[in-house]
């Protein structure tokens, strides 16, 4: 029809690539994830569950550099925001926040940790997807989810270091997913695309490649469907 | 960079083996945990702390119980938590228990409360895991009012209120240490400071080094707050034996078996030999001969500027006869060498002027 023809056609639009990240959650995964990005040359801003100066200290000191904001001012200024909270508390966030945004779903899901939850218990096409439920009009990406806060922080290499490591990337939105493995690459990992967010389950805690260190061939056999 | 240091013992009452390799009853478990804390004491280490979970393979479900035990047989060695999961617990009884406790060891009590790395006493006690936070910093609230002055009017959202109420035994306020213990929470570091209460940092695994910017955040807050300096210690695992092979050979297997078990539960892979030696070498097992662990001690102490180290001896089901041995040689070897490693730096320090 003419009147679709004449949309442009989005997937030809170039992703907007700014070098600013947004993290929400200013845990010990989220600071030291701040840390990461501001070394790499992002522009970050992080928030915590409440007002940007209740983390405002925490943030001077292990994350020197990234800005301390409200979740709204890190959502609104952000074209990737990385979820790094508590996995049980995602659900406390409102289900449109995000939207348009590329939102990378660091979360991982331990009923020891997390307590009892029958809806990521019971997530059979991996609990990212529990997560795009969730967040209907974001951009969901399964990533740095892998690594624990201190393999994040020793383990980031130049590109081309022998002992570097590799990230997965699931996703259903391709371009969401470059963007993610662009943020990946830069902040010191090999990238690999692990298909879609479905297949995203293969880089969950009962997958193999968690808390394990990984090159981009071995992982990249991992998680291929 | 402080000038006194106490060193204690942490344990979590595991099921341990008998020398056929069968474990042992729970029953026996916390019998042996009253036997190993009167050694402690004969051997000069300052404090001998327990745990608090609610699974199989731990006994350490009412640590106030064992902890009297052990003020019944002991007189010098303080007796505390590592740590009290004050989440889920009412700071009332709390307060009533390690006040008897500190009245029956005539002020030897002391407290580590934490949120816990494990969340199985939520729906055992009937709380709601979505409250965590504020559980504990409600709880805490309390139980610092009730500690510090009384009476205590308060009131919070999930306990009755109390009115001028008055919590027999009385204790003069700051009679037992409460210590905030963190486990690599930066929001817990800064609540440690507002509450200007000691901070325990928890690391069990990776170098302890890479906590120096917690401490750093804990000053800083400190500082802003307008509180005084307050004492920094560290809870790490670790198993001495004669010779550094002698303590890798005991200590693996069940190291082995407990990660296994972890990973399993997690979804980790279970670790190697050459991770373990990694965490050996420089995270944060302190296995080995009384020299090798004296020396990783001493050096943590420095990083982080540590007032106290308390180990998580014998990881695993290692039995009684080994645990017994390692803390012999904690207290009479490692211990005192420590000291002297902080005594000869802090002489340098001074010399260099």
């Amino acid at each position: 029809m003419a009147v679709e023809a004449i949309q442009p056609d989005v997937r030809s639009v170039p992703e907007v690539d700014d070098r600013s990240l947004g993290i929400v959650g200013a845990g010990k995964f989220g600071t030291t994830l701040a840390r990461a990005a501001i070394a790499a040359g992002y522009d970050v801003a992080i928030s915590g569950s409440g007002a940007a100066d209740d983390i405002a200290l925490t943030v001077d000191v292990l994350a020197p550099g990234a800005r301390a904001a409200t979740t709204e001012e890190v959502v609104r200024d952000s074209e990737v925001i990385v979820l790094a909270v508590p996995t049980h508390r995602f659900r406390e966030l409102p289900r449109d926040l995000f939207a348009g945004k590329i939102l990378v779903d660091a979360m991982n899901y331990w009923e020891p940790v997390d307590g009892d939850d029958p809806e990521l218990e019971g997530a059979a096409e991996g609990t990212s997807t529990v997560v795009q439920a969730r967040f209907p009009s974001a951009r969901v990406v399964k990533s740095l989810n892998q690594l624990g806060y201190h393999q994040l922080e020793e383990h980031r290499r130049p590109d081309g270091a022998s002992d570097r490591i590799a990230v997965g990337a699931a996703g259903d939105d391709r371009r969401a997913v470059d963007a993610v493995m662009r943020l990946v690459d830069r902040l010191g990992f090999d990238p690999v695309d692990a298909g879609t967010l479905e297949n995203g389950r293969v880089l969950e805690p009962d997958g193999s490649p968690v808390a394990v260190t990984y090159s981009a061939d071995e992982l990249a056999k991992l998680v291929s469907p | 960079m402080p000038t006194h240091f106490e060193f204690g013992l942490d344990t979590f009452l595991p099921i341990t083996v008998d020398e056929s390799g069968n474990s042992i009853t729970g029953d026996q478990v916390i019998r042996n945990a009253v036997e190993e804390a009167v050694l402690a004491e004969t051997v000069g280490i300052d404090s001998f702390n327990i745990g608090e979970h609610y699974r199989t393979e731990f006994m350490d479900s009412a640590s106030h119980v064992v902890l009297a035990a052990i003020a019944s047989r002991t007189e010098r060695i303080r007796l505390g938590t590592a740590v009290t999961v004050l989440s889920t617990q009412d700071p009332v009884r709390l307060y009533t228990d390690f006040a008897t406790l500190d009245a029956v060891s005539n002020g030897r009590a002391q407290l580590v409360v934490g949120r816990g790395s494990l969340t199985d006493s939520f729906p055992l006690f009937g709380f709601d895991l979505a409250d965590y936070e504020e559980l504990f910093e409600e709880k805490l609230d309390l139980l610092v009012r009730l500690l510090r002055r009384q009476p205590v009017t308060w009131s919070g959202k999930f306990r009755s209120p109390l009115t001028n109420q008055f919590v027999s035994p009385p204790i003069p306020e700051g009679r037992i240490p409460t210590w905030v213990g963190v486990g690599g929470s930066p929001q817990s570091v800064v609540r440690a400071a507002r509450f200007g209460l000691p901070l325990m940092l928890a690391v069990i695994a990776g170098r302890p080094e890479r906590f120096a910017p917690y401490v750093e955040l804990y000053k800083r807050a400190l500082e802003q707050e307008g509180q005084p300096a307050l004492p920094i210690g560290l809870h790490s695992l670790g198993f001495v034996a004669e010779t550094d092979e002698e303590a890798l050979e005991i200590q693996w297997p069940f190291y082995k078996e407990q990660f296994d078990w972890a990973a399993r539960e997690r979804g980790w892979r279970p670790p190697t030999y050459e991770q373990f030696l990694a965490e050996v070498d420089h995270g944060s097992m302190y296995v080995g001969s009384p020299e090798t662990v004296a020396n990783r001690i001493a050096g943590a102490v420095r990083a982080l500027s540590l007032s106290r180290f308390d180990l998580l001896y014998a990881l695993g089901r290692i039995p009684h006869e080994q645990r017994l041995a390692t803390i012999e040689l904690y207290g009479r070897e490692v211990i005192p060498r420590v000291r002297e490693l902080l005594a000869a730096s802090t002489d340098l320090v001074v010399a260099g002027g």
